[in-house]
């Protein structure tokens, strides 16, 4: 894979839509409030539970599948309904969402992802929710969720992508 | 009303509430959805190590981190005050797999058998806890996304690389539930 290439998902990767307008640091409170609908909902539907990611990967419950089905319908109507109707940000700006460019990365790393995610029975968003719902265990797989995304930050021109 | 947001919330609750997360994170700031990326963050911001892929102003991200305490401040209210006592409900046929391999705690929603400092020390426990967080970690990264990012954010935005992305999260979590996970809890 060329250096250019590599170039090209960094920038798709991080800051995609650092916008150009310059707030004061509390208003990122709003995203704080977005932030704690989210664990609620996480630990009241039981997502964060490693038994409903068991038996979403055994074909056991409907549940996950009925959890993230809806939120994809809800999120693409969404994005569909900001898209047609030019909806801007509350700050008057305009909404861009960043295209995902295809590289192999989204293969082996989503199977190596899927492993991670049935063993843990989490995702990165859970993972953070065990921690505020007072099981500090948890910390221990974050810590090592950390060390691997830096190994992979580490190897990353090596890798194939 | 106090009487159902204490029980379970249903699926459809909770896929509504989560899909309206795209659009408001949007519309408060031309911010899109996506969690791993945190991960990413805290490598830039504690251990950047002279690497390129870390070498980048994540200050312009610290709105990703105001979000993470919401969902730890989330999490707190909901277990601590919207909950009952009462054991979570699992599916009979998972219950008695789990019980072959001696699991069978559901006071909290992972089997604390699994998770705890002291299963740090057993095999299972180990690879569970520390391979298990190591692969969230390194596979989201080089996939560009967690379930959030690419299942839901992409998905919702009809993105097929993050379709490419979704398919292989279940291909490889069916993998890891159904042969290899049985093999690892035996240990």
């Amino acid at each position: 894979m060329n250096n250019e290439k590599v170039q090209n998902i960094d920038s798709n990767t991080a800051c995609v839509n650092a916008s150009a307008q310059q707030h004061p640091g509390w208003y990122n409170l709003k995203y704080t409030v977005v932030g704690i609908i989210f664990g609620i909902v996480f630990v009241k539907a039981e997502i964060i539970s490693w038994f409903r990611i068991q038996e979403m990967f055994r074909l056991q419950s409907f549940h996950m599948y009925g959890v993230i089905g809806t939120a994809v319908v809800v999120g693409a109507i969404s994005v569909f309904l900001i898209k047609k109707f030019n909806v801007k940000t509350i700050h008057g700006e305009k909404i861009v969402i960043a295209d995902k460019e295809f590289n192999k990365g989204q293969v082996y790393g989503g199977l190596l992802f899927g492993l991670g995610w049935a063993l843990t029975g989490a995702c990165p968003g859970p993972l953070f929710a065990h921690i505020g719902a007072g099981f500090y265990a948890v910390l221990v797989v974050i810590a090592s969720a950390v060390a691997g995304t830096w190994t992979y930050g580490y190897f990353r021109d090596k890798l194939p992508h | 009303m106090m009487e159902q947001v204490i029980q379970p919330w249903p699926w459809y609750v909770a896929g509504i509430l989560i899909g309206l997360i795209v659009p408001a994170l949007l519309i408060l700031g031309n911010k899109t959805f996506g969690i791993s990326s945190n991960l990413r963050h805290v490598c830039a911001a504690c251990f950047p190590a002279d690497i390129k892929f870390f070498k980048y102003d994540w200050k312009k991200e610290i709105w990703n981190f105001f979000f993470v305490g919401g969902i730890f401040a989330g999490a707190f209210i909901a277990n601590y005050f919207l909950m009952t006592d009462a054991p979570i409900a699992v599916s009979p046929a998972l219950q008695s797999e789990l019980a072959g391999y001696g699991l069978s705690d559901y006071s909290y929603m992972l089997p604390k058998e699994l998770f705890s400092f002291e299963a740090l020390l057993t095999v299972r426990g180990f690879i569970i806890m520390v391979i298990g967080g190591f692969l969230v970690g390194f596979g989201t990264r080089y996939a560009g996304g967690c379930t959030s990012g690419h299942a839901i954010m992409g998905l919702s935005n009809l993105q097929w690389p993050s379709l490419v992305a979704t398919i292989c999260f279940m291909v490889g979590g069916f993998l890891m539930a159904n042969i290899i996970l049985p093999w690892i809890l035996s240990l």
